[in-house]
């Protein structure tokens, strides 16, 4: 039997993660830049932007929980498996959003 | 077997891993199994997304439905609480991240103390939560409980009677978010007597990590909760 197909320490795979040990210094940049969007985003809910004040905010929830996916559950170290796995979450969601809404929409939409 | 420590044998070979104790059978490396656990927790963490992103999709079409009531009950929340709130779970999670990285560091003494502040803010949390809470309850605004349409008269009834939708989405959606996090809570205090016997520091970080990964978890709900139920509102009339 060849190496190639039994490979249990992964060693062969070229997709092999080290556990890679995220330290104190990253967390800390990661959790002021958390600070500084919460900041950011209360300001812009004050300033009057019509129908993109709750763009700006969704923008910047999303930018915060990236930030908090990549570093502090380590997205960014893992494999590729890892990566499929929360995107297929994330694509799911938008299905149901998507799939939902162009469903109400296209029946009598605004004239409940 | 050979105790070494990690740093040893990194020097003999980049890939070989300790041998420890926790190393279930039916794994056939510490790492395949470490990688099996992840990924069952974020396939967990995936019918999480779906549990509440059905809560944000009602959010969603009941704020295009009624728009003028969401827009008047979401101005009676209180954003200095949200954002204060918001701070304290940031908080907490960079407390989290730090427990995690004191287990893999193995730093048993550190380890026990972050997560003792990761339940400090969660704690906080719960407790600001609360006087928001009663804040609602003096103001008559639960749906089902003790409502009244009393501060939403310019509206006109049939509108009004809507911002009953809009209290019983945040009710929902910040209660089960709550409640995510009253089992966290409990968890960590089991996590921290375990901890303190050592039990996460001697390479065996799984359960740490993975707790981590829920955790933040219930953190990004929160950072999507806050600007969606306190502030997009705030502009509009």
């Amino acid at each position: 039997m060849s190496d190639l197909h039994h490979d249990p320490a992964n060693i062969t795979n070229p997709e092999h993660h080290d556990h890679h040990i995220v330290g104190p210094s990253t967390y800390l940049v990661i959790y002021g830049t958390l600070l500084v969007l919460t900041a950011i985003t209360v300001a812009a809910a004050f300033v009057e932007m019509g129908a993109l004040n709750p763009i700006v905010a969704v923008l910047i929830a999303v930018i915060k929980a990236t930030v908090v996916i990549l570093w502090f559950m380590h997205m960014k170290y893992q494999s590729k498996l890892l990566k499929l796995t929360i995107g297929a979450g994330v694509f799911t969601f938008l299905v149901l959003i998507a799939m939902t809404l162009s469903d109400y929409m296209s029946r009598a939409w605004g004239l409940w | 077997m050979v105790v070494t420590q990690p740093g040893e044998l990194q020097e003999e070979h980049e890939h070989e891993h300790v041998h420890l104790p926790q190393h279930r059978h039916h794994f056939e490396t510490e790492e395949q199994q470490r990688e099996a656990a992840s990924f069952g927790m974020w396939l967990f963490l995936l019918t999480e997304i779906m549990f509440f992103g059905g809560l944000f999709m009602a959010y969603l079409l009941y704020r295009n439905w009624y728009n003028p009531a969401f827009v008047a009950a979401s101005h009676t929340l209180s954003i200095k609480l949200g954002a204060l709130n918001t701070a304290i779970l940031i908080t907490s999670g960079f407390c989290m991240a730090m427990a995690v990285w004191a287990a893999e560091t193995r730093k048993r003494k550190a380890l026990v103390n972050f997560l003792g502040l990761t339940n400090f803010f969660g704690i906080a949390f719960l407790v600001v939560k609360y006087f928001e809470y009663a804040e609602k309850w003096h103001d008559s605004h639960i749906p089902g409980l003790k409502f009244s349409i009393a501060d939403f008269g310019k509206l006109g009834v049939d509108m009004a009677q809507k911002t009953q939708v809009y209290y019983s989405l945040y009710f929902a959606m910040t209660g089960m978010h709550a409640l995510h996090m009253i089992i966290g809570i409990v968890l960590i205090f089991w996590y921290m007597v375990r901890a303190n016997r050592g039990e996460f520091t001697e390479g065996y970080v799984a359960p740490i990590e993975n707790f981590g990964l829920y955790w933040h978890f219930v953190d990004i709900v929160w950072i999507f909760l806050f600007p969606l139920l306190y502030l997009i509102d705030l502009g509009a009339k």
